[in-house]
């Protein structure tokens, strides 16, 4: 499926600016993010990570600076955004040409395990299935950068193991540049090659995942960026 | 299902004028009220169903020996045999059901007319706060008039033609369906609004497979308040000066103290309106197939 070569940026952000009326809440941001990474944004609620995201899928208005992107991203939010009048290939089909809409959504719906699902409602979905509908609609469209935001927060905690599972598997197979908001470090460490956090409307930490320093020292460092101490959490 | 539809959680007004008198949203059915076995009396469902209809059975019964005995007056009200003698007969020389069909065919008039009309400004000022602005105000104004009363003014525009019949029709049928698509329109969630943008439709795309689905059952509510008005306007406009049609046959009944053709026609009016209900409630259930409130399949 991954006609994309796996080179060349997702996207690249340059010296961003959003604000709300005078309050400035992304300040001259600067990102990039390659086909085939996957990148999680921590910080704590209210730094403007949900911000940025919107920002990057086009939702919001930006104050300054430019966002490059080759094609429009493709959005997970937090709640699956399933339309209760479509059938589920319908609702993955969302956008997509009519000529062979089924077929792909028939095929991207049987990546995530519901490929026996293509003609049912969306109320009967679990919240974990309903989450992985949401995925593959995401996915159908063959993105170039996946936007996801906090897709998993929502799901009890054997759930939201198996979304990663999940993810991790689609994403080495469709290889789009991920960016993935997050408040959960252990999450980002699972998921992650490179985790940024987001203070004061700036990139104010960035760590690539499987260094020499290890998990637990990831864990601990990040944890004391988002300003919590370790000792203090595990104690 | 969360806030993904439009319907349950938030019932933002349209105006403040629109929420003083909005018509009362019914409950869709079977959602709070669903018929249960009671407990405590020990009957099924069914048996409650059954024992529904004693009552009702009971008092026509009651009519029928009554009129039998000669203790009503068949000038005051005929037997139920008679009448159904009467519909017989007036089926079998044609008249009644010409005369029916007319009506039928005024009510289909009228309702296409002022439903379009009105499915297409609601949609407008749903959408499009400058359409709002421009129209919704006059509409309001208009809607203040209660319909009928507009009746002498039409018959002068119209005379006692079809037109005025239609008119009235189409003028009971618009509000309900102006109202109701308005606040369909602006119920639908936002989030699947934005999702409909970030799945890259178009705004044609996004009107068809987001905005009017989610305003469906709103819009089908009005439809059905707007049956009701219609039938209302049209037995209004056909008893005043009609030479055919339902209310021409009872206004003549009238005439020749024919208490059993006036009954009649009365009976085809509860049946017709009852009719036109089930009508609605089937739309509602092909067409909400996908609504929890609304029986669909359940798998």
């Amino acid at each position: 499926m991954s006609a994309v070569p796996d080179a060349g940026p997702a996207v690249i952000v340059d010296r961003l600016r959003r604000a709300y009326g005078e309050r400035l809440v992304i300040d001259r941001l600067d990102l990039r993010i390659d086909r085939g990474e996957f990148v999680a944004l921590l910080g704590e609620s209210g730094c403007g990570k949900t911000t940025l995201l919107r920002a990057l899928a086009g939702l919001d208005p930006i104050q300054g600076g430019h966002i490059h992107a080759p094609r429009r991203p493709a959005v997970v939010f937090q709640e699956h955004r399933l339309l209760p009048w479509d059938r589920l290939w319908r609702n993955v089909a969302l956008g997509l040409p009519a000529a062979g809409a089924r077929a792909r959504a028939a095929a991207a719906l049987t990546e995530v395990g519901l490929g026996n699902r293509l003609d049912d409602w969306p109320r009967n979905l679990s919240g974990g299935q309903a989450q992985r509908v949401a995925l593959a609609r995401a996915l159908v469209q063959e993105p170039e950068l996946l936007l996801l935001d906090e897709p998993f927060a929502a799901l009890d905690a054997l759930t939201r193991i198996r979304m990663h599972q999940l993810v991790r598997e689609l994403v080495a197979r469709h290889r789009p540049g991920v960016l993935l908001v997050t408040h959960d470090v252990d999450e980002a460490i699972a998921l992650a090659d490179r985790i940024l956090v987001m203070r004061n409307g700036m990139i104010a930490f960035e760590r690539r995942t499987g260094s020499r320093h290890g998990r637990v020292h990831d864990r601990a460092e990040l944890l004391a960026e988002l300003g919590v101490s370790a000792d203090l959490e595990t104690a | 299902m969360s806030a993904a539809q439009g319907d349950s959680p938030s019932r933002r007004s349209v105006s403040g004028e629109l929420d003083r008198n909005t018509y009362d949203r019914e409950q869709p059915r079977g959602s709070v009220g669903h018929r249960r076995a009671d407990p405590r009396s020990g009957l099924g469902r069914h048996s409650l169903a059954a024992l529904s209809w004693i009552a009702p059975i009971v008092l026509v019964l009651l009519w029928e020996a009554s009129a039998q005995a000669g203790w009503v007056s068949p000038q005051v009200l005929p037997a139920p045999s008679k009448i159904l003698q009467t519909a017989v007969k007036l089926s079998v020389s044609g008249s009644l059901l010409t005369d029916l069909g007319t009506s039928l065919l005024r009510a289909g008039a009228g309702f296409a007319l002022g439903g379009s009309i009105a499915f297409g400004l609601g949609t407008l000022v749903g959408f499009s706060r400058l359409a709002e602005a421009i129209i919704d105000r006059s509409m309001q104004m208009v809607r203040a008039i209660p319909f009928l009363a507009l009746l002498p003014l039409v018959i002068v525009w119209f005379g006692v033609g079809e037109e005025q019949k239609i008119f009235l029709v189409a003028l009971g049928v618009s509000f309900p369906i102006y109202i109701n698509t308005i606040l369909g329109i602006r119920q639908v969630d936002p989030k699947l609004i934005e999702l409909g943008r970030v799945q890259g439709l178009t705004n044609w795309q996004l009107i068809r497979r987001v905005i009017l689905p989610g305003a469906l059952a709103s819009i089908l509510t009005g439809v059905r308040y707007a049956l009701a008005t219609a039938w209302l306007a049209l037995v209004v406009a056909e008893t005043v000066g009609a030479q055919s049609g339902l209310g021409f046959l009872a206004m003549d009944a009238r005439e020749f103290l024919r208490t059993d053709v006036i009954v009649l026609t009365v009976v085809i009016y509860a049946l017709i309106g009852v009719a036109a209900d089930a009508i609605t409630r089937a739309l509602e259930r092909r067409l909400l197939a996908w609504h929890p409130n609304y029986a669909g399949d359940k798998r």
